[in-house]
């Protein structure tokens, strides 16, 4: 409850620091992205109301974006690479490999949320094709057989 | 002085100010360029690519947001242009329930006039991604079809720039932007304050009023039922475009006839409630003036307004008049003081209101606008569901003979018409306050300080020796801009009225939609106020305090304006309403 508050101190502060700014939605968005982990419908009344634009504006402006995620993701942020050099080399089934191990479909949470799963763009590493990142740490070279391992080595911590 | 720019268009010359856009330009040249997202001076985007033109640029521009500029040559008819339109309806019509033969607009449809004037052979050209939407139609006055939707964004532009409001906008992206109210939200439990002014912008079908036809056809078909029928002032103004009328001609008679012979019991009129809230209002006004009451007094005829100030403004709402709606009163005096003389039972009259409103559905629906366990007023149809009902049953109604409101609430002055153009309630009001304060006869009658279609009106008015300074504001975006500048404490009034809709009740959401073409044009605002303007000063009596039928029924049943019987029945009470509901 205490830490909902301070992220909400937190989202204000930000939107404090962009109010009466023109187009200080983008980059209040991004910050709560960043605070809550995604942009919950709490959330956006919080900026609306914050920022003195109407919830139809956040909403909109949240839903264009793929970077905008409505719900909590998981724990751990499995983004798999489906760019051009990715995709020749095999990703696809790397990514089916990993909806098959985790038991979501692409874009899910697992229902104990520490696993989403997601399909991305070029993440500029080609020379490692096919490539996946979980939340930040870079995994390449991939075939669908080293995805339990890995997935083995993030359920065994903590 | 403007600097003039020259350009060619289609082979005409034409000399413009800098800074006209191409289709405007092109507009004065006699050169018809055809548009769908274009809504003048309210949603001017390009976003359908409909009014493209080859200015010699590498592609061809969108003339609604292409400047003019000195020297140009614009082309706006090449077979090339012709296809690239043609192309765009037909990938529109890929997405596009195409259910035009029970359409509520056929023939009032943006798109399908487009597609048969730029020969579009094959709705089916194209086969996009067909969303299957839920119809919306929770909401006691606006229904929206999301798969009639062609995403123009003139009902989201109209609702947040205009009306201040800003309850649907476009949501996700490509084949699955939908306008929609944000987390799936039915528009009922937004903030939306029903005044309809997305319905009669709308350039097809997707939005449209809550049909409560059905249920007037019921009681119309009900022998226990006494139905008692009124229209409001601005409906006499507009009711004739719906049978080939030009704007601005007033069918009052007509209009009446065509009620009696749908079936009404009584044709009643809601002109005659008008009068009958200035005697309330203007004796209220006074009070508050002499007592020292809350001020600026603001009217509270216009429901629209009414839920914006409960929800965005609930600071203001002692500030309100505390005086029902006219057709309102009209409802409550029906199934009071005339269920008792005509020696009816209460219960077994329907009050049904003709309002240009879509907001009166809700209004009625109000549960402290009633008596008794009765509502006042029973079901509210727009003018565009009476022009239907009227060619339902087949009447010619050209062809009707004019014909009289029944008596003991037929009767208005020309105070009670224009209470359907922005400003009319304020110069009603003014009439009788001038002279029951005065106790002088009131010269000149006319106010025009308070007439005219701008958003915010200012004007300081003499009364008996003291400065009464007064303001109307008609759409709500701009009731809020003189909102706060009262709250800022830069501005002091000692009355306002406030419409919810760009020029009053004339151009209410419930009135005949004109294509955004025509309103290219003309001024639907204005030439609707004329009709009432005109009526007004047709009429032998123009102030409220001089219908003798509202004299009559103080002297029989509500004793004096603002007495215990009239407090009981005529007035009413407001609720702070949250922005949104579960």
């Amino acid at each position: 409850m205490d830490q909902s508050k301070e992220k909400f101190a937190q989202l204000q502060e930000l939107i404090d620091s962009h109010r009466n700014q023109p187009g200080a939605l983008m980059p209040v968005l991004q910050g709560a992205q960043g605070i809550f982990g995604c942009v919950s419908e709490d959330v956006q009344k919080f900026i609306a109301e914050g920022l003195g634009v109407t919830l139809s504006e956040v909403y909109g402006v949240a839903t264009f974006y793929a970077q905008f995620s409505l719900h909590p993701k998981g724990e751990y942020l499995i983004s798999v690479c489906l760019g051009t050099a990715c995709y020749v080399k095999g990703s696809q089934s790397v990514l089916d490999k990993l909806s098959e191990v985790l038991e979501i479909p692409v874009g899910g949470t697992t229902p104990d949320g520490r696993f989403t799963l997601e399909a991305t763009r070029c993440l500029g590493a080609c020379g490692l094709a096919p490539v996946m990142m979980i939340n930040g740490e870079v995994y390449g070279r991939l075939t669908p057989d080293a995805v339990p391992g890995i997935i083995a080595k993030y359920k065994a911590k903590d | 002085m403007e600097k003039m720019i020259s350009l060619t268009i289609d082979g005409v010359q034409v000399q413009v100010p800098n800074g006209t856009t191409v289709l405007e330009a092109a507009r004065q040249a006699g050169v018809h360029i055809p548009t769908l997202c274009f809504l003048k001076g309210i949603n001017e985007i390009g976003a359908c690519r409909m009014c493209v033109v080859d200015s010699g640029a590498r592609a061809l521009q969108a003339a609604c947001v292409l400047p003019a500029s000195d020297g140009m040559v614009v082309k706006t008819n090449t077979p090339a242009i012709k296809e690239y339109r043609k192309n765009i309806l037909e990938l529109t019509l890929s997405t596009h329930e195409k259910k035009c033969l029970s359409c509520i607009r056929s023939q009032n449809c943006e798109l399908q006039k487009l597609c048969l004037e730029l020969g579009v052979e094959d709705g089916d050209k194209y086969e996009g991604v067909k969303n299957s939407y839920t119809i919306d139609d929770v909401s006691p006055s606006i229904v929206r079809d999301n798969n009639k939707c062609v995403l123009c964004r003139r009902c989201v532009s109209v609702c947040a720039n205009v009306q201040n409001v800003g309850v649907i906008g476009p949501v996700n992206r490509g084949f699955k932007t939908a306008i929609e109210s944000p987390w799936g939200l039915k528009l009922a439990q937004m903030s939306c304050i029903n005044c309809g002014q997305c319905i009669v912008n709308c350039p097809v079908g997707a939005l449209y009023e809550k049909d409560d036809t059905r249920e007037v056809w019921d009681l119309l078909a009900d022998p226990d039922k006494h139905v008692v029928i009124q229209p409001a002032p601005a409906v006499r103004a507009a009711l004739g475009e719906e049978f080939g009328y030009p704007m601005g001609t007033s069918v009052t008679g007509k209009m009446v006839t065509a009620m009696k012979r749908l079936g009404f019991d009584r044709v009643f009129d809601t002109d005659f409630g008008a009068d009958l809230t200035i005697m309330e209002e203007a004796n209220e006004l006074v009070e508050r003036i002499s007592n020292g009451g809350k001020l600026p007094m603001i009217t509270s005829c216009s429901p629209g307004w009414i839920k914006f100030a409960e929800t965005y403004y609930p600071d203001f709402l002692d500030n309100l008049s505390s005086c029902k709606s006219p057709h309102e009163m009209t409802g409550a005096m029906i199934k009071t003081y005339y269920a008792k003389k005509a020696g009816i039972d209460p219960s077994k009259i329907a009050v049904v209101s003709v309002m240009p409103c879509t907001a009166k559905k809700f209004e009625a629906k109000r549960p402290e606008l009633g008596h008794d366990g009765l509502a006042d007023v029973d079901v509210v149809i727009t003018t565009r569901e009476l022009a239907r009902m009227i060619k339902e049953a087949g009447i010619n109604f050209c062809a009707l003979p004019d014909g009289d409101f029944d008596s003991m609430m037929g009767e208005s002055t020309g105070a009670g018409v224009i209470f359907g153009a922005t400003g009319g309630v304020m110069e009603a009001a003014l009439r009788t306050a001038y002279e029951t304060i005065t106790g002088e006869k009131l010269q000149d009658v006319e106010f025009h300080q308070v007439r005219g279609v701008e958003g915010i009106k200012e004007a300081t008015i003499q009364i008996g020796g003291s400065d009464v300074s007064v303001a109307v504001a008609s759409g709500t975006g701009n009731a809020s801009k003189l909102l706060d500048s009262v709250r800022a404490g830069e501005k002091n009034y000692a009355f306002i009225e406030i419409m919810a809709c760009p020029g009053g009740c004339v151009n209410g959401g419930g009135q005949p939609i004109v294509s955004s073409t025509v309103k290219m044009d003309c001024d639907i605002r204005v030439e609707r106020a004329k009709a009432l303007y005109g009526e007004d000063r047709a009429k032998e009596l123009r102030k409220s305090h001089d219908n003798s039928e509202v004299k009559v029924l103080y002297d029989e049943f509500l004793e004096k304006p603002g007495s215990h019987v009239a407090h009981e029945l005529l007035h009413t009470h407001y609720q702070k309403r949250p922005m949104y509901t579960e």
